[in-house]
C-alpha cells in the first residue's frame, strides 16, 4: 500500500540554524509511526513543515498521492491532515460538542441546527469510548484527557486519514493513556494513519509500529518497532554522548550523604493539597540529591510547588531542621533557603525582556525589597563570578536573557537561587529541551552543589537521568507518592515496576 | 543608511522625534518666528514655551500611567481624579474667610493631595487586594469619581481668587513656568525612585512575567499598590495645574479625556500596552507630541473644533510607523524586490 | 474511564441549592437576579414603582444605548473593545441632522448613515487586524477621529423638521394588552395615558436584540465571534475564518453606534455635536454588568439587555427619589460596576478553573512562524 504521505529531502533553515536538513519520512495508512528524538532533533519542525506552518519549504512533500505543499495549517486540515497538539488548540469557553463541529455546523435553513450537532458529537464520542460525556458541556471544565480526546473527535468529525498527535501523554495518568491507546488501535483498524510523537520510550513501544529517529534536524533511520531494541533506539537518539554522561561518578562524599547524617534537613509528612498530590513523606538530608520519578502528572511538579510555597498545602507537615514551617507563597519558601526552578522555564522562569544579570540577580533582589537595590559593583562581581563557574554563554551580562540558548537560560535560573546560598534547590526538568553538552554540565553541577552540602531535590521524566543524580528516589503514581527507595543496585526497570505497580 | 542612522531609525522613539521636528518645521515655515522665545520680566514666552507648559499636565499624569502600564496594568481613573482635585480645593477655599490667603491655598492643595493618595490607593487596593483586572476596576473610579466631583461641587463651576493658587497652573519661578518645573521635578524624582532603587525592574518584571515574579519572591502586592498611588498623585497635581490656570473647577469637563491623552503620550514613547520595559523619556517624547500637535493644528489656523480631526491620523501613523508589523511588512517588501532584482539577472 | 460527564455544576451562589447550570450563564443570572432584586426594592419603597410604564419608559429612553450596547457585544466577546461608538452616535447625528435639513430625502439619509457607520467600523477592524494596532488604541483614535468629524460638521445642536422624522418621534405603539393609570411626559405636557405604549425606537431596538441573539447562537459567524475570544489562535488553526470576523465584529459596532444615533434624532429630534460623550462606557458598563467577561469569550445580548436596563433603573430610582442628586447616578453605576466584577471573580473561580496540574495551556500565540523560528533558533544555537 502507498504511503498516504511521503516527504523527501526536505529541509527548513532559520538565521543561523538548521532546523531539517534533508529529511524523509513516510506514513502509511493504517498504522502507527513513531517519531521520536532528544528536545531539539527537529520533531516539531517537521509535523509544522508537513502542516503548512510554514507555508513552502525546500524539498518534496507529497500527499495522498500528489504531491503539494501548504501554506497555512487551515489548508493541511481541509486536505485531511489534523494535528492535536500538546497544548490543547481548542476553545476552552464552547462546549465539547462546538468544538467538535466548529466551522462546520450542520444548517438548516440557513441558521445552526443544534440538534444534528448534538447528534454528530454523540457520535463521535461513543466511538471514542466516551458515551458518558456531555456534549453540552463546556469544555473549559473537563481534564486534559478528556480535552485531548474532543480534539481527536474534531478529527475524525472532519474526516481526516491522518491524525498527528504531539507528546499526547504528557499530561495524562495511567488510566487515561490506557483509554487513549485504546482509541488509538480503533483508529488504527478504521484505516487512520497516525503520527505519535512521544519521548516515553514504553508507550512508543507499545503502540507503535513503526518509528522515525532525528537527531539534530537529521534523519537517523526508520525501523520497524519490533526489529529494533531499546538499547539501540537511545543510542541512536542520542548517539555517543551517551559515554559522556555515563561518566558521572558518586564521590565518596557523595555516597555518605547517601546514607544520611544524624538530623535531615527538610521533612514531610503526609504532605499534600486537594486536588493536587498527596501522601508526600519525603526526607531529605543535608547534601543528599532526593530524585522524584514517575510519569508526568503524577503529581512531581506538586510536590515541588508545596515545598516551595507555589502552593499552599492543606495535608500534613514541613519541617525545616525539625520546625514545622507554613509556607503560604514562594517568598516564605526563599526565606528559609529554598529555592525552585519550574520546569516550564518560558512561562514559569524567565522574565524574557531583561537581561542575564536581571534575571540572575532577581530572587536576591526580591528577597531585600524594593527601597534597597543590591550596589552596582556587588552586581557586577556576583554575576561574573556566576557566569564564569556555569559558562554561561555569551558571557555579557547585559544580554537579554531571551536570545540565550534553552541550555543557557536554564543555568541563569539555577545560578539565580545559587547566588542566595540555599539550603535547598528543588529543580523541576531542568535539562529539558536543552543541547547535550549543557545538559552534561547542569548534571554535573548538581553533583558538585551536593558535594558541597546543597540538598536537591530533582525532577526528570528520564529516569536513567533520575538513577544517575540520586541518592534516594521517591516514586509517584497518580498524584501520590507511593514509594521511596535508595539508589544502590536500583535499575529503571525496579523504579518503572514500582510505578506501574507490579512486584519486581 | 549609515549605520548611525539605522541604529537611530531602530530606537523606538525614532518616529516621535521626527513627526515633532516635522510639526515644528512646517510651524516655522507656515507662520516665521514661530521658534522665537523672547523674555519679558523675567519670563520666558512664546509657542514652543506654551508647548512645554500645555504638554506639562499630560506629561505628569503620562508618568504615573507609565509606571501602571509598565506594571501591565492601566489607570483610566485619571481625568475623575483630576476633576475631584479641583473640586476638593476650589470648595475649600471658597469655604474659607478669606479666600485669597496663602494658607487658604495651601490647606486646599494639602486636602487635595491627600484625597488624591487615598483614590490612588482605592485602585491599588482593588487590583492588588481583590485581583480585579485594571481597566475595570479602574472604571469603577472613572465612572463614579465624576459623580463625586460633581457631587462636590453640586454640578456648578467654582470660581476662586486665589492668587498663590493660581500661580501654580500660570505662575513662573527662574524664567521658566510652574507646571513645567513641577513636571520636570516630578520625571526626575521618578527617574531616581524607580532607578536608584529597585523599583523599576521589579515593576518591569512584574510587566513582563507576573508568573515567573512571584516564584521569584517578588512581591507584586506592595508594588501594585505603588503605582497606583502615584498615578493617584500624579493626576491629582495636574489637577491642580489645570484648575489654577482658570482658576476655576468644573467637574463637569476637567480633565474629561485626559486620560486618552496620557496612554497616547505614553504609548507613542514607545512602551507597550501590554506591560513590561518602560521609558519615561518616551513618554515625555510622547507628550511632546501630542502638544506640539495641538499647538500646530491651531497655528495652522484651523478652527479649534477641527483639532481632532487633524490629531487622529497623525498619532495612528506614528503607531503604525512603531510597530511591529511595519517591520514585518517593510522586511517582506525587501526581500520581494530582492528576489525580483535577482531573477532578472541573466543566468 | 472515571466519570467523564465532566462539567462541575457551581451551587447558587445565594442559597445552599444546588442548580444544574452551565458555568457560562451564572454571572448574567446573577444579573437578572439583580435586576429583579431592584424591582423588588424599588416597588417596595416607591409608591408607584411597580406599572408597566415606569419600565417601558426605560426601554424608550434607553433604546438607543441598547443597540449600542449590542454592537459592543459583539466586540467585546470578541476579546476587543470599542470605544469610538459614543462618537460614531453623535456623527451619525450630526450628519443625518445636516442633511435633512438640506432637504435629502429620509430614507436616503437614513441608508448612507447606516453604511457610513458600517464602513467607519471597518475602517477600525482593519486597522486592528492587519495593522496589528490594539483594539483600545485603534478605537480610540477612531473616537478622537469621529468626534472631530462631529464638530466640523457644526458646532451647535441642528434641529431635526423632517415629517417622518417628527411623526415617528410622536408614535406610540399602544400595547392594548397593558393597561395603565398611568401619565407620561410628553416634552412639557403632561398626557394621561390609557394603555401603556412604546416608541418605534423599542420595537426597532429589540428587534436588533433579536437579530444579534439569533447570529450570536445560530450562525457560523456568531459561533466564530466566541471562539476567537476564547482563544484566538485556536480559532485559527481550526481553520476558522478569523481575520473576516474580527474586521466585521467592528463594522456591526459601527452599523449598531450608527443605528442608535438615528434613533436618537428621533428621540430628540436633533442632532448635537456633544451626544454620546461618555456613552461608550455606559455601554461597556451594561456588558459587563450583563454578565460578559472583557477578556472575552464569554458574553450575551439578553445580559446586554439587562445591564441596560439596571443603569435605567439606576437613575430611574434617583428620580423617583429626589432627595438625591442626579450626580449620584455616576457614583451607583461605579459601585454596581465594582459589586458585579466581585461577584464574577467568585463565581468564575470555582467554576472554570481547575486545578493547576490539570490546566490547559492555551496554544501558542501567532505568528506561527516567527514564534517557531525563535524558539528553535533559541534551542539550536550553538553555544
Amino acid at each position: 500500500m502507498p504511503p498516504v504521505v511521503e516527504m523527501a529531502d526536505v529541509s527548513v533553515e532559520f538565521p543561523g540554524v538548521k532546523a531539517l536538513d534533508a529529511v524523509s519520512f513516510r506514513l502509511f495508512p493504517g498504522e502507527v509511526h513513531a517519531l521520536l528524538g532528544e528536545n531539539g532533533a527537529g520533531k516539531s519542525t517537521l509535523i509544522k513543515a508537513l502542516t503548512g506552518v510554514y507555508g513552502t519549504v525546500t524539498g518534496t512533500i507529497t500527499v495522498f498521492g500528489q504531491e503539494r505543499q501548504f501554506q497555512t495549517p487551515a489548508q493541511a486540515q481541509a486536505a485531511g491532515i489534523s494535528t492535536v497538539y500538546q497544548e490543547i488548540s481548542l476553545c476552552p469557553n464552547l462546549t465539547v460538542e462546538e468544538n467538535i463541529l466548529l466551522g462546520r455546523e450542520p444548517r438548516k435553513r440557513g441558521h445552526i441546527d443544534w440538534p444534528e450537532v448534538r447528534r454528530r458529537a454523540r457520535k463521535q464520542l461513543v466511538q471514542l469510548h466516551l458515551d458518558q460525556l456531555d456534549p453540552g458541556s463546556v469544555l473549559a471544565t473537563h481534564s486534559v484527557a478528556i480535552q485531548q480526546l474532543v480534539a481527536i473527535a474534531r478529527s475524525m468529525e472532519i474526516e481526516s486519514r491522518v491524525l498527528i498527535l504531539d507528546e499526547p501523554t504528557s499530561s495524562l495518568d495511567a488510566d487515561e493513556v490506557r483509554h487513549l491507546f485504546r482509541v488509538i488501535r480503533d483508529l488504527r483498524e478504521r484505516g487512520q494513519a497516525i503520527l505519535f510523537v512521544s519521548h516515553f520510550l514504553d508507550q512508543v513501544y507499545e503502540i507503535s509500529d513503526r518509528m522515525t529517529v532525528l537527531r539534530n534536524g537529521k534523519l537517523v533511520g526508520e525501523f520497524l518497532t519490533g526489529e529494533l531494541p531499546r538499547m539501540s533506539l537511545i543510542t541512536k537518539m542520542i548517539g555517543k554522548e551517551l559515554v559522556e554522561l555515563e561518566e558521572l561518578d558518586h564521590s565518596p562524599a557523595r555516597k555518605v550523604a547517601a546514607a544520611g547524617g544524624p538530623e535531615p534537613l527538610l521533612r514531610t509528612e503526609g504532605l499534600g493539597r486537594d486536588g493536587s498530590v498527596s501522601q508526600v513523606d519525603l526526607t531529605i538530608h543535608a547534601g543528599q540529591v532526593v530524585g522524584l520519578a514517575g510519569l508526568l502528572g503524577s503529581g512531581r511538579t506538586e510536590t515541588a510547588r508545596l515545598l516551595f510555597g507555589a502552593d499552599a498545602a492543606d495535608q500534613g507537615t514541613i519541617r525545616l531542621r525539625g520546625e514545622v514551617l507554613r509556607l503560604r507563597s514562594p517568598r516564605a519558601a526563599i526565606e528559609h533557603g529554598i529555592g525552585y526552578c519550574s520546569e516550564d522555564r518560558k512561562e514559569e522562569g524567565l522574565i524574557a525582556d531583561l537581561s542575564v544579570r536581571d534575571n540572575l540577580l532577581m530572587a536576591m533582589q526580591a528577597s531585600r525589597g524594593w527601597a534597597r537595590r543590591i550596589p552596582l559593583r556587588e552586581q557586577e562581581r556576583l554575576t561574573a563570578d556566576l557566569i564564569e563557574a556555569l559558562d554561561v554563554r555569551p558571557a555579557n551580562p547585559d544580554v537579554p536573557i531571551r536570545n540565550l540558548s534553552g541550555g543557557n537560560q536554564q543555568k541563569v535560573l539555577v545560578a539565580r537561587w545559587l547566588v542566595m546560598s540555599p539550603s535547598l534547590v528543588i529543580l523541576d526538568e531542568p535539562t529539558r529541551g536543552i543541547d547535550i553538552a549543557a545538559k552534561a554540565q547542569i548534571q554535573k553541577l548538581v553533583n558538585r552543589l551536593a558535594e558541597g552540602g546543597m540538598s536537591i531535590v530533582f525532577i526528570s521524566s528520564e529516569l536513567e537521568e533520575v538513577l544517575r543524580l540520586s541518592d534516594r528516589i521517591a516514586v509517584f503514581r497518580d498524584r501520590r507518592m507511593i514509594a521511596e527507595m535508595g539508589n544502590e543496585g536500583t535499575s529503571q526497570d525496579d523504579i518503572m515496576s514500582v510505578i506501574a505497580g507490579v512486584a519486581s | 543608511m549609515t549605520a548611525t542612522l539605522r541604529r537611530f531609525m531602530g530606537h523606538r522613539l525614532a518616529w516621535p522625534l521626527i513627526a515633532v521636528i516635522v510639526l515644528i518645521a512646517a510651524d516655522e515655515v507656515a507662520r516665521p518666528a514661530f521658534l522665537s522665545i523672547r523674555m519679558q520680566d523675567g519670563h520666558l514666552y512664546g509657542n514652543v514655551v506654551d508647548i512645554l507648559r500645555n504638554g506639562a499636565p499630560i506629561a505628569l499624569i503620562g508618568l504615573g500611567m507609565t509606571l501602571v502600564i509598565a506594571s501591565r496594568g492601566i489607570d483610566l481613573s485619571v481625568g475623575a481624579v483630576v476633576a475631584i482635585a479641583g473640586a476638593i480645593s476650589c470648595s475649600y477655599i471658597v469655604s474659607t474667610h478669606h479666600q485669597g490667603t496663602l494658607s487658604a491655598a495651601l490647606v486646599g492643595v494639602a486636602i487635595a493631595i491627600a484625597a488624591g493618595l487615598v483614590l490612588g490607593a482605592w485602585n491599588g487596593f482593588l487590583v492588588s487586594t481583590l485581583g480585579i483586572q485594571p481597566i475595570i476596576a479602574t472604571l469603577v473610579l472613572m465612572v463614579a469619581g465624576r459623580g463625586v466631583a460633581q457631587l462636590i461641587t453640586s454640578g456648578q463651576i467654582i470660581t476662586i481668587h486665589n492668587s498663590y493658587y493660581h500661580a501654580i497652573g500660570d505662575g513662573y519661578v527662574l524664567t521658566l513656568p510652574i507646571p513645567v518645573l513641577i513636571t520636570m521635578a516630578a520625571f526626575v524624582l521618578a527617574g531616581i525612585l524607580t532607578r536608584r532603587t529597585a523599583l523599576g525592574t521589579l515593576i518591569e518584571a512584574i510587566g513582563i512575567n507576573p508568573v515567573a515574579s512571584r516564584l521569584t519572591g517578588i512581591r507584586a502586592g506592595t508594588i501594585v499598590w505603588i503605582v497606583y498611588v502615584v498615578s493617584g498623585l500624579c493626576a491629582t497635581v495636574a489637577g491642580l495645574m489645570i484648575t489654577s490656570n482658570v482658576s476655576a473647577a468644573d467637574a463637569n469637563n476637567a480633565g474629561l479625556f485626559i486620560e486618552l491623552d496620557a496612554i497616547l503620550a505614553v504609548v507613542l514613547g514607545g512602551t507597550s500596552l501590554r506591560g513590561g520595559r518602560y521609558s519615561l523619556v518616551g513618554t515625555i517624547v510622547g507628550a511632546f507630541v501630542l502638544s506640539t500637535l495641538t499647538t500646530t493644528v491651531y497655528n495652522f489656523g484651523i478652527p479649534a473644533n477641527e483639532n481632532l480631526v487633524f490629531e487622529a491620523p497623525v498619532v495612528i501613523a506614528v503607531v503604525l510607523l512603531q510597530s511591529e508589523r511595519r517591520r514585518e511588512l517593510l522586511d517582506l517588501w525587501r526581500r520581494r524586490r530582492i528576489r525580483s532584482q535577482v531573477s532578472e539577472v541573466p543566468a | 474511564m472515571a466519570a467523564a460527564s465532566g462539567a462541575r455544576f457551581p451551587s447558587a451562589w445565594m442559597a445552599g441549592v444546588r442548580l444544574r447550570v452551565d458555568p457560562r450563564y451564572a454571572p448574567t443570572l446573577a444579573t437578572i437576579a439583580l435586576f429583579v432584586g431592584m424591582v423588588v426594592v424599588g416597588s417596595l419603597r416607591f409608591p408607584n414603582f411597580l406599572s408597566a410604564q415606569v419600565f417601558l419608559n426605560l426601554l424608550i429612553d434607553h433604546s438607543f444605548l441598547l443597540v449600542v450596547a449590542v454592537g459592543m457585544t459583539f466586540v467585546i466577546i470578541s476579546g476587543g473593545i470599542d470605544l469610538s461608538v459614543g462618537a460614531v452616535v453623535a456623527l451619525a447625528m450630526i450628519l443625518s441632522a445636516k442633511l435633512l435639513r438640506q432637504g435629502w430625502n429620509p430614507a436616503l439619509v437614513v441608508a448612507l448613515v447606516l453604511t457610513l457607520g458600517f464602513l467607519y467600523g471597518s475602517a477600525q477592524g482593519l486597522l486592528i487586524q492587519y495593522f496589528d494596532i490594539q483594539p483600545f488604541i485603534a478605537t480610540l483614535a477612531g473616537m478622537i477621529f469621529a468626534r472631530g468629524l462631529c464638530y466640523v460638521t457644526s458646532l451647535d445642536s441642528i434641529p431635526i423638521r423632517d415629517s417622518l422624522y417628527t411623526a415617528a418621534s410622536q408614535t406610540r405603539i399602544g400595547l392594548f394588552f397593558v393597561r395603565t393609570p398611568d401619565y407620561h411626559y410628553y416634552g412639557t405636557v403632561l398626557v394621561p395615558v390609557r394603555d401603556a405604549f412604546v416608541s418605534p425606537a423599542v420595537v426597532i431596538a429589540l428587534l436588533v436584540v433579536v437579530i444579534a441573539f439569533v447570529v450570536l447562537h445560530y450562525s457560523r459567524f456568531g459561533r466564530t465571534v466566541y471562539a476567537i475570544g476564547g482563544n484566538e489562535s485556536s480559532a485559527v488553526l481550526m481553520g476558522l475564518a478569523v481575520p473576516r470576523t474580527k474586521v466585521l465584529v467592528y463594522a456591526i459596532s459601527g452599523l449598531c453606534s450608527a443605528t442608535g444615533g438615528i434613533l436618537w434624532n428621533v428621540y430628540s429630534l436633533s442632532g448635537f455635536p456633544r451626544a454620546g460623550i461618555g456613552m461608550e462606557l455606559d455601554a461597556i458598563a451594561a456588558v459587563v454588568v450583563g454578565g460578559a467577561l472583557l477578556t472575552g469569550g464569554y458574553g450575551y445580548v439578553l445580559g446586554s439587555v439587562v445591564g441596560v436596563l439596571i443603569l435605567g433603573l439606576v437613575q430611574t430610582f434617583i428620580e423617583f427619589d429626589g432627595t438625591l442628586s442626579s450626580w449620584w447616578t455616576k457614583i451607583f453605576i461605579g459601585g454596581l460596576l465594582l459589586v458585579f466584577i466581585l461577584v464574577q471573580r467568585l463565581l468564575s473561580r470555582r467554576t472554570l478553573r481547575l486545578p493547576r496540574s490539570r490546566r490547559v495551556r492555551a496554544a501558542p500565540s501567532p505568528p506561527l512562524v516567527e514564534q517557531a523560528a525563535v524558539e528553535q533558533a533559541a534551542v539550536e544555537r550553538p553555544t
